[in-house]
Formats: structure tokens, sequence, C-alpha cells
């Protein structure tokens, strides 16, 4: 079998006395979608270096395609397509020059005025970077690393502003990646990305990892926290919230509201406790948690 | 989007390293041309010296024979306005853009990046070199070609010499002081280095203090003298050499 596409294990990134990241351990399996998913500062981009090479850490250890980010630098470079934050570009080179360069240094490289088509860049073929948009020289950066055909590509806050356009063309063009067998790890801050994009999703907060799971997993973890329920009003609900570990209350005449970390087994016991009560229940909506409510939860520590 | 199935599956590789040089030498090639500004400083600058201090008796100059002294020091003012002041102010910008980072990130890999901006720089100094000697034979000076074999020894030497300093000037400061230090250095020895009137005469310490004003002083000797290089001056540029790409080495940061 062959090895991980990331394989991290306990790294430390230090800044002299500031710990950006304080031992985190993750895996890219190949073909597959990491997100890490942080506010600015959580170590999202310290970690992304590390996997680079662009830095050694300062404990633990990177596998990338099964190399040493540092030691094996050379060989893994042609591999690996790398969008950085920003940059990396010379500013009088136009969107042309930049991409057929990067095109020239590759042994199979895509088709330039495909991957400018693709990313609507077409028409800034002969600009020069410096007089591109943000959201332009973000798509030339991520054409950038993708016209090598790599096996693996890094994406650090890939869709930082792009308008809503150019975010879907960019969403769609990282599905393809992933249609077509390239391993991604991307950090982004927006929680839909990370919904929408990633198979797996690792939650940073403060330089560790504070969740980490499928998107579903993370937001299936408490199950469902609210229940409403329609039926007849002035029910005696005091009753029922001294059963459960849940808080109960009726918002409008007949509809209720029970919130806490529902499961099966509580589903049934409020129903059954309707039941019970000889009420007529005419409505049963759940709301499970989102991504937000679980990242919000997890980061409220370091927003506060 | 089904129809485009298969485009991204991974083929990944290196093309050929001479190709990936080839392309990158062309590249900083074609950057430098369309910068007017490090046009005007590599050979402007030089021309008009060239041309003020020889043909006219603006400034004083030792000897006689006036392009004999001023086209050998604008030669040497051309590879230390090229290799240092230009080659600092670039790479300076190019580490605060992020771009030293990206390449030294991709299949040039860091070493590849080194050679292609030397190879760059040699490129644009041999150019500069001949265009401004041909000038310079154009409005009457005659050079001797025997020694031209140590004239080009020490050239070489010089502009490892500068290119060292310049990346480490671009590695230690900021990219706005990079730019105004760079200046600074070469109006201070267009000045003092001996390019359009006498430099100070400190004998052979001049040698290991102004590496411009030793360069100069060896161009002279060789392409208007036909005399050999003085061995204070192959020694001053060696280790102006040595010890500048050294620290270079050592200091030089990508990001």
């Amino acid at each position: 079998m062959r090895e991980a596409a990331v394989e991290v294990q306990d790294v430390v990134v230090k800044y002299g006395d500031v710990v950006a990241v304080g031992g985190v351990s993750l895996t890219v399996p190949r073909g597959a979608i990491l997100a890490l998913l942080g506010n600015n500062g959580a170590g999202k981009t310290s970690l992304l270096q590390v996997c680079e090479g662009f830095r050694a850490p300062d404990a633990g250890s990177a596998r990338v395609l099964g190399l040493d980010p540092v030691a094996d630098h050379d060989d893994l470079m042609p591999r690996l397509g790398i969008m950085l934050q920003s940059g990396g570009v010379y500013p009088w080179a136009t969107a042309g020059d930049i991409l057929r360069l990067f095109a020239s240094f590759a042994a199979h490289p895509l088709d330039t005025d495909m991957l400018l088509d693709r990313l609507g860049l077409r028409k800034f073929a002969k600009t020069t970077f410096r007089r591109l948009s943000g959201g332009e020289q973000q798509r030339l950066s991520l054409a950038v690393a993708l016209v090598g055909r790599p096996e693996l590509v890094f994406l650090d806050e890939p869709t930082a502003g792009m308008d809503v356009g150019a975010r879907q063309t960019t969403w769609e063009l990282v599905e393809s990646l992933r249609a077509d067998g390239v391993s991604v790890l991307l950090t982004t801050h927006l929680l839909d990305e990370a919904e929408s994009l990633a198979d797996h999703v690792v939650i940073m907060d403060n330089g560790v990892v504070a969740a980490t799971g499928t998107p579903a997993e993370l937001t299936a973890a408490a199950g469902i926290d609210l229940l409403q329920v329609r039926a007849d009003p002035a029910l005696p609900v005091a009753d029922l919230a001294a059963r459960l570990d849940a808080e109960v209350t009726e918002d409008n005449p007949g509809e209720y509201a029970i919130a806490g970390s529902l499961d099966t087994e509580a589903i049934a016991a409020v129903l059954g406790w309707f039941a019970t009560a000889g009420a007529q229940v005419t409505a049963v909506n759940t709301r499970r948690r989102t991504l937000e409510d679980v990242y919000l939860a997890l980061t409220a520590g370091a927003t506060r | 989007m089904s129809t485009d199935a298969g485009t991204f599956t991974p083929a990944p590789g290196r093309a050929p390293m001479r190709a990936i040089l080839r392309q990158q030498v062309r590249m900083e090639l074609l950057l430098t041309a369309r910068r007017g500004e490090a046009v005007v400083l590599a050979m402007g600058v030089p021309l008009l010296v060239l041309l003020g201090a020889g043909l006219t008796r603006a400034t004083n100059v030792p000897g006689d024979d006036r392009l004999g002294f001023v086209v050998p020091g604008v030669l040497a003012l051309t590879v230390m306005s090229t290799a240092f002041t230009g080659q600092a102010i670039t790479t300076g910008y190019e580490r605060s853009y992020g771009v030293l980072k990206r390449l030294g990130a991709s299949p040039l890999t860091r070493p590849g990046l080194l050679f292609a901006k030397t190879a760059a720089i040699l490129c644009l100094v041999a150019v500069q070199v001949l265009v401004l000697a041909l000038v310079g034979v154009a409005a009457g000076w005659r050079p001797e070609l025997s020694q031209v074999l140590p004239a080009i020894g020490v050239t070489v030497l010089a502009t490892a010499a500068y290119c060292g300093l310049a990346l480490l000037l671009a590695s230690v400061l900021r990219p706005e002081t990079t730019t105004a230090a760079a200046t600074l250095i070469y109006v201070l020895m267009l000045a003092a280095g001996g390019i359009m009137f006498a430099a100070p005469d400190l004998g052979p310490a001049g040698h290991f203090l102004l590496p411009l004003a030793a360069h100069a002083e060896a161009l002279r000797n060789t392409l208007t003298n036909g005399t050999a290089v003085p061995a204070s001056i192959w020694l001053s540029l060696t280790l102006w050499a040595a010890v500048a790409l050294t620290t270079a080495a050592r200091k030089f940061r990508w990001e």
C-alpha cells in the first residue's frame, strides 16, 4: 500500500518564545481533501510551511508523499503544487509569462491556455501580475500550483479575496482535483468551504487540534440539539424537563422547544411524554448542529 | 463536469534541468529588459560618464589619454552597477514579493535559482561591457588586446564579489533600505572609485578598500597599457569575492 499523502506527527513550530503550532498530528490519505480550519493565528500556515519544506519543525516529524520535506526537498518539489497565501510571482511578469514559466519546469505540464480558461484568466494573459486584482492573483497562483500535474497540492487560503463567482469556480476546480485523484491539503477560515469541499476537517485553535473528523462526524458528534414539537397548548412541560437533561420551553402557545444534547432515547422519551399526556402532536422538527456551531463552541475561548 | 474528467490526473515530473535553467535565465533577462530604470542605471549612466568625461574636459584625469583612463573605468562601473546595485535591488524586492520562496519550492530548486541569477548577470555584464567597449572604440579608444584574458579574469572575480555583496545586502535589509543603500554606494563609488577622475592615491591599500578602483585600475593596466595585473589587485579581488560569497551563503534569506 502506498504511504499517505501527508503524515504529520506531534509537530511543534516556535517563533522565538511564541508557540505557533503546539504538537499537531494529522494524516491526509491519498486522493483525499483535508481542510485545516481555524481563525487567523491558529497555526494553519505554520503547519503548512512545515509540510512544504520551508521550515523544519522544532519537534515532531512530517512526511510528505513518504519523503522528508526538508531533506528530500528537491525530489519532492516536482510532485507538489504549492499555492502561497499571497505573492510568489514577479510583479512585472504577465499572467501568461509566469504560467508558461512554471509549465516549462514540468515534464508533463497541463495546457496553459486551458488552465487560463478554466480559471477565467484568459483575458488577463498579457496583464502584468501587479495589475491583477487580489482575486485574479489568487486564481493565477492556483493555476501555477496545478500546471505541473502534481500528486498533492497545498492551498493556503485559496479563496481569500475572491468574489462569489471566482470562489465557485475554485471550488469546482478543487472538486475536479479530487475526482482525478489529486490529494489536497487546504487551509481556510471559511466554514462553508471546509464543509462543502473537505473529506476530513481538522479544526485548529491556538496551535493545537481542537477537533477532527469528517464534516458529518463533526456535526453529528453532538447529535440533534433542538427538537421543536407542535401540540396542544399549555402542557405541563416542567414535568418533561425534569425527566430529561434538557431545557423545555413553550415559545408560543402550542409550540414547544426542547434544547439539549438529544440522542435517540431522549427523543423517544419526549414523544412518549406527549403521548402519555394525551396531546395531539401535529408537527416535529429537528435541528442538527452545523459545523459553524461546532467551530464557534470550540474556538469561543480564543475569540473572547 | 464529466467532459473533462482526467484533466488533472497526476503526472508529476521535472523537465530536463537544462531546459528549466534556460527558461529561468530567459525570464530574468526579459524582466530586466522590461524595467526601464534598471536599463538606464545599468547602461545610461556609464554611457554618459564615458562620453562626458572621455570626450570633454569636464573632469581632471591623470595623464593625456582621457579615453584610455575613462573607458576601462566605465567598464568597471558597469559591472558594479549590474552585479551589485541592480542585483541587490532586484533580489531585495523579489524576496519581499515571495518570488525567491516560490521559485525555490518549484522544480527549479534553490541552487537552480541562484545559478540562473548568476548566469543572467554574467550575460548582462558581457553584453553591456561589449556595447560600452564598442562605443569607446567608436569614440577613439584603442584597447590593447594582448592582456584581454587577465582582464576577463579580474572582471569575473569582481562580478562574483559584487553578486555576493548584493545578495548579502538584500538579505539583511528591507527592500526599500536595500535600494537606498545600493544606490548610495553606487554614487559614492562613482565619485571615489577613480572612474571620472583619479581616486585618492592610497597605494595598494586602496585596492583592498575600493574594489571598484582596483578593478578599474586592473582594466586600465591590461586594456589601455597592455601590462599585467598587479598582484595586490588579484589578491584584493579574490579576497572580496571569497569573503562576500561566503558571508552571503551564510546569511542569505529566501523569505
